[in-house]
Parts: C-alpha cells; structure tokens; sequence
C-alpha cells in the first residue's frame, strides 16, 4: 500500500473538488475542451519546470511510496497527474464560486 | 538557478501575464481571491503530507529553507503560479465564448 502514497493525495484532490461537479452542478467536466486549453498549456511549462528540477536535484521522490511508473524525463506518474488534477481542482473551485455568487461571473462576464 | 529563484520567476510571470497578457485581471476579482483562499488551506494539507511523510524531498542547497506546515515556503509561490494562470486561461476562454456554460 505505501506505493500508493502520493496517489493517495491526488485521488484525495480530486475527490474533494469533483463534488462540486455533482452538488452545484458546475458543469466543468461537460466543457472538457475548454478544460483542456485551459490546462496544458500551463501543464506543459511546469512540468518542463518540473523536469529541470529533477534533474538539477531540486527534488526528488521516495520510490517505495510512488508506483514507480515514470514518463518522459524521467517524471513520475504522479507529477503528470498532478498538473492535470490541481489545475482541475482549481477551476471545479472558481464555477464552483462563481455559480454560489453568480453575480461575480456577472462581473467578469458583463452578461 | 534554484528552487527560490524559479517559484519567484514564476510567480511574477504569472501576475504580469494576469494584468498584461491575459488580461482578465484576476487579482481584481473577488472569484479569485475566495477560490484561492478555499485552495489555500488544501494546498497546504496536501503539501503537509507529501514532505512530512518524505514523499517528496528537497535538496537543502535548493530551498531558502523556510517551512510551512513541513512544506518548503516557495510551494506557495509555486502553488499561487499555477493556480492563478490556469483559472486565467480558464477565464480568457470564457471571455472568448468558448464553451462558457
């Protein structure tokens, strides 16, 4: 189970900001597309940061507790799927936000 | 160039690329600040238990050496970088009408 800890805290992320998706009805998930241009491009230069840093030793992870599947760059699995959870958490977070104060989309929006 | 050198490279692009770039300012927007402020305290559990349970580890020679809640203090940086572009784009595309409901 140890291998599963920095899982652990992803599926704990993602969890926790996907509810939003079920109980406010964000509908974040329907406009994937929009959540995907929103996100890898961003992705795209962490990671790079995030590559870097591996390899200058900035960083580095516990083997025993990752499942030891690596990507390109030698990146965890687990980094990958960080910079695709938390930018997703992030936007469940702001419709989540914005659909309780709807009028703060209004602002944005000018709608 | 070190972790502390990069975090505040980053976070400054990432505020310059919100008012100048994107320009959906926002760091003007109460959305913004309330989304933050609910992330915040998770981003600050989750790094807990990434570095207090030595998941991810830092090089000493790479960090200020300043920690909150176990986690290196340029995770904030970091995080905020991150956060702040992506709900930006997020934002330009809605602007835009693309997909925005």
């Amino acid at each position: 189970m140890k291998q599963w800890s920095y899982m652990a805290m992803l599926i704990f992320t993602f969890c926790g900001s996907a509810w939003l998706e079920i109980y406010l009805k964000t509908g974040v998930l329907r406009r994937i597309k929009r959540v995907a241009i929103s996100v890898l491009p961003i992705s795209v230069l962490f990671l790079a940061w995030d590559a870097y840093a591996i390899a200058q030793g900035h960083w580095f992870f516990d083997r025993e507790q990752i499942l030891g599947i690596f990507g390109p760059f030698g990146i965890p699995l687990e980094e990958y799927l960080f910079f695709m959870v938390i930018p997703m958490a992030a936007i469940f977070t702001i419709e989540g936000v914005t659909t309780v104060k709807p009028h703060w989309r209004k602002d944005e929006f000018g709608e | 160039m070190i972790y502390s050198d990069i975090a505040i490279t980053a976070f400054s692009i990432a505020v310059m690329v919100d008012l100048f770039i994107f320009k959906t300012s926002m760091l003007t927007r109460p959305a913004f600040w309330t989304s933050y402020a609910i992330i915040l305290p998770f981003q600050f559990l989750t790094n807990w238990w990434l570095t207090s349970r030595n998941i991810v580890m830092y090089n000493p020679d790479a960090i200020m050496g300043l920690r909150l809640f176990s986690a290196p203090a340029e995770d904030v940086l970091f995080g905020f970088a991150l956060l702040l572009s992506v709900m930006g784009l997020w934002e330009v595309w809605g602007r835009k009408g693309y997909q925005r409901h």
